[in-house]
């Protein structure tokens, strides 16, 4: 067992040694992460959420269906290993340990063993495909670039980091409220973005066509890098919108955004937002007054939230007759602060998407959870990161009995959080949900002998 | 054919047969004369073949009403109204076969198929309606009165996004699991609420075509599986020819395998880019050289058409490592990118060839932000547009006729025109797929060449 030789080996000499914690410096290293996937990743939990109550113990159990989910690795040296599958908590648990990946990406479940398709191949039958996944959502924000100032890039502060609570919040509320969906998993992406995961049943039944239509129904940033108006409402807004703006976007907009990126504040940013008018006469009255009221400005009052005013009235006072033009202050709320979600990744069950409680390669940050609930408190530079956990580990107080050594870390509330708002839920409609169908099932070949 | 218990019975009596629709559940137990097999299933693909053409060019619904109207009448008539029922199934069954063969073959039937079913749908009364719908055995149900009150103001606020009269107090509501209705969820056209959507009276077509989608696409399945089991071999020599010639017929090459004019070399792709690719791909070209840079969507659409140009897969890595090297580093490309391009050679993963997108296919993307794929035609705004026609050289009479096509949402005519104003040679086929505007340019262009040297 040359593997756990090695791995005990570097182990002992990072956290027992006789240097403090304090020399463990910042960064990646994969030397670390073969610790942290020794002692703190939680592979039980995975193990469990991926099986959905298919443990083997209730008689109305699917025991193939952990070992037909794709699991795909990418390791240290850039290999990419693909269809990944395991038939046991533990040897998923050897395998990540061995092999340590860089990143852990999950896949769906499919019609056989992933690991075995190129059997199946042969038949020409095509018996080889994707049978179950999570609806799956991923926000990056890269895809703001045109509407934050503070920074770019996969580069986020906690200027514009708002710009995902406010995805989660609204998207969020919509897969509970609209589409009735009720065990659903946020995640910090590690670096720039969130992942969410939903996982009823029925969310996994999904076709690629539902999936399609849950995606598109959220869609409302239309147009690309070639075409200029980005929001367009036709008509007054459905209530899926209607609600986003009332409770959500339009209260940012004004509150947060407005000053934390200066929309207003110099010519350039005014006039991309004057662009999204669609009237001659009334950008350019705008434009007039910012022009000459460039200096004479001196009010208290912020510039931004002046000029936002003085839009908002000019575009609804009473001499715009035309429906279009009052839209447009939605328009440009919705353009600034609505979700924009990767469509493709929702949009396919074939689609990967990293695990939780992975470590991002470039931050060294850990992929947590978030709590949808109190989404306005997570704050992505404070997230827990590789080296920080290892001091954690090592200058905890080792006479502390604990079954895992995460409960000494600040890893900790993110496995209390994971199991008890997601993780058991989850598995006890699981349970219901494959306890009525065996009932069901009994019940039918019971009437079936009867005739 | 397969072998089933008849339920014919039920499409045999007179009332039936002009007011509602076969379900296509059970294959016809017929005697079906040879020819009329073949004839049949050839008057139907002329239907089918309609309604893609015109989906293509971006028809209405009201337009494609009367189109379908039209095609039906031209093509599936028969004087006895029980014999065109009977050519109705018939003609399903037999296409069922021809098109159950490939993935892509199934997906096109399938589309085609689904929207006659629509359309077909649509023009019937309303107590045929209501009669197919019970027929089907939809999950849904009517609202009642209370329930009604307690939604109307939602029921309201989606009318009035689509211009839509205000539902009345008489008004039918069906209330249906979300999964059921995905294109109303998809344009945002039901209110939606605890994973029900409330369907209102005309919108229940779409249950309907939901359904008999569904149907059609695990029938489709279990052809093919019988299909290659058993059919083929039986009518070795008999339907199985016929049902080979009958898919060909029709859909075109898919220029998966550049057949005409070989290899091209990289040192070629500046001067064919300028000279022979069409808007699409000539724009994401350039955006390539520019930035270095492309989105997924925009290397699968280039990637594609350039394999199916003759650009060999060590070719199109060396190109694709060029210039994302310049961008993202030479190391990152090896690691994230040069996958997805031995990928699309049918290299890795499940080692298909893919085929590149057709004009259809382009038409229906939707390019995000960041994006420079999809068609032109129809994604950019005018101003950009006439800008990069410009720049192809398209003179101002011309370019008044594109954008003319382009208003009527005629794409795949605007790109013909285009090929036509920067070739100065007719184009009478039009543009169906951008490698067929480059083989048609090559065709054109080539001998000149060959002149000059």
């Amino acid at each position: 067992m040359t593997k756990e030789e090695s791995e005990n080996g570097s182990d002992d000499m990072l956290i027992d040694g006789p240097k403090q914690g304090s020399v463990i410096p910042d960064g990646f290293n994969p030397n670390y992460l073969k610790v942290y996937y020794g002692r703190l990743f939680p592979h039980a939990d995975i193990f469990k959420w991926m099986s959905y109550g298919n443990d083997g113990r209730h008689p109305g159990c699917d025991k193939s269906y952990f070992g037909r989910r794709e699991f795909s690795f990418t390791l240290d040296n850039d290999i990419y290993l693909r269809f990944q599958s395991f038939n046991s908590e533990s040897e998923l648990e050897n395998s990540i340990k061995e092999k340590c990946p860089s990143k852990i990406d999950i896949g769906p479940v499919y019609s056989v063993d992933p690991a075995k398709r190129h059997a199946y191949a042969q038949g020409g039958d095509n018996v080889f495909a994707p049978v179950e996944r999570e609806l799956i959502f991923d926000i990056d924000i890269t895809d703001y670039d045109d509407v934050r100032y503070c920074c770019s890039g996969a580069d986020v502060c906690l200027e514009c980091w708002p710009l995902m609570t406010v995805a989660i919040k609204v998207i969020d509320t919509a897969l509970r409220d609209d589409f009735g969906f009720d065990h659903i998993l946020w995640v910090y992406s590690g670096r720039r973005g969130v992942h969410c995961w939903v996982c009823d049943g029925k969310a996994r039944r999904l076709t690629n066509e539902q999936r399609g239509a849950i995606a598109d129904y959220f869609r409302v940033y239309k147009g690309n890098e070639n075409s200029n108006k980005k929001v367009s409402f036709p008509g007054p807004l459905h209530p899926f919108l209607v609600r986003s703006y009332t409770e959500v976007l339009r209260e940012f907009f004004e509150e947060k955004l407005l000053l934390s990126q200066n929309l207003f504040s110099t010519e350039e940013r005014y006039e991309k937002i004057l662009s999204m008018i669609p009237d001659e006469s009334v950008t350019s009255e705008l434009r007039g007054k910012w022009q000459e009221n460039r200096r004479s400005s001196n009010s208290k009052e912020d510039i931004n939230f002046f000029r936002w005013e003085q839009l908002k009235n000019t575009l609804q006072s009473g001499k715009q007759k035309v429906q279009g033009l009052r839209r447009c202050v939605e328009e440009i709320v919705f353009a600034f602060t609505y979700p924009r979600l990767d469509m493709e990744v929702s949009k396919h069950r074939n689609h990967l998407l990293k695990a939780p409680f992975c470590v991002h390669p470039k931050t060294g940050r850990v992929c947590i959870p978030i709590d949808p609930k109190d989404c306005e408190e997570f704050d992505p530079t404070t997230v827990p990161t590789l080296s920080e956990l290892l001091r954690e580990l090592n200058t905890g107080d080792s006479r502390m009995d604990v079954d895992n050594e995460w409960e000494k870390t600040s890893l900790g509330k993110s496995i209390r959080f994971f199991r008890s708002s997601f993780l058991q839920p989850l598995l006890k409609s699981c349970k219901e949900e494959m306890e009525s169908g065996y009932k069901a099932k009994i019940q039918q070949t019971k009437n079936s002998l009867s005739w | 054919m397969e072998i089933v218990p008849s339920q014919r019975t039920r499409t045999n009596t007179p009332n039936d047969s002009v007011s509602t629709l076969p379900l296509y559940r059970y294959a016809p137990q017929l005697e079906v004369r040879l020819e009329d097999f073949e004839v049949f299933a050839m008057d139907r693909l002329r239907v089918l073949k309609g309604i893609s053409d015109a989906l293509a060019r971006g028809k209405r619904p009201e337009e494609m009403e009367n189109l379908v109207r039209d095609l039906w009448k031209a093509n599936m008539r028969h004087p006895e109204a029980s014999e065109e029922v009977n050519k109705d199934i018939i003609s399903h069954f037999v296409l069922r076969l021809v098109y159950c063969r490939t993935e892509d073959l199934r997906k096109w039937f399938l589309s085609m198929e689904t929207a006659l079913y629509r359309y077909r749908f649509l023009l019937r009364s309303s107590e045929a309606k209501r009669a197919l719908m019970a027929e089907f055995d939809l999950p849904c149900k009517a609202i009642s009165r209370t329930e009604f009150e307690n939604v109307k103001e939602k029921l309201e606020q989606v009318a009035r996004s689509f211009d839509q009269p205000l539902p009345t107090a008489d008004a039918i509501f069906y209330k249906v699991p979300f999964e059921e209705v995905p294109e109303l969820v998809a344009g945002r056209r039901v209110y939606i609420h605890k994973g029900h959507a409330y369907v209102a009276m005309h919108q229940v077509v779409s249950l309907v075509v939901t359904q008999f989608r569904s149907n059609l696409s695990k029938a489709l399945i279990l052809t093919n599986r019988k299909w290659t089991s058993t059919i083929r071999e039986q009518e070795r020599d008999r339907l199985t020819p016929i049902v080979e010639a009958l898919s060909m017929s029709y859909l075109g090459p898919d220029y998966s395998q550049p057949k005409e004019f070989g290899e091209i070399s990289i040192k070629d792709l500046d001067q064919l880019a300028r000279s022979s690719f069409p808007l699409c791909m000539r724009h994401l070209f350039d955006k390539l050289r520019e930035d270095h840079h492309l989105k997924h969507g925009g290397r699968m659409q280039l990637g594609l058409f350039l394999k199916g140009v003759g650009l060999r897969m060590e070719d199109a890595l060396a190109f694709w490592k060029a210039e994302f090297s310049q961008k993202v580093g030479a190391e990152r490309f090896d690691k994230e990118y040069a996958y997805s391009i031995r990928h699309n050679y049918g290299k890795e993963g499940k080692r298909t060839d893919y085929t590149p997108y057709s004009c259809q296919k382009i038409i229906s993307l939707t390019p995000g932000v960041g994006d420079h794929h999809g068609c032109p035609y129809r994604h950019f705004s005018e101003e950009n547009l006439s800008a990069a026609l410009g720049r192809m050289g398209v003179g101002s009479r011309a370019m008044e006729d594109v954008l003319d096509k382009v208003r009527n949402r005629h794409y795949q005519l605007a790109c013909t025109l285009t090929f036509e104003a920067v070739h100065g040679s007719s184009c009478d086929a039009g543009i169906n797929h951008p490698n067929q505007y480059f083989s048609d340019s090559h065709k054109i262009l080539q001998p000149k060449v060959e002149i000059v040297i």
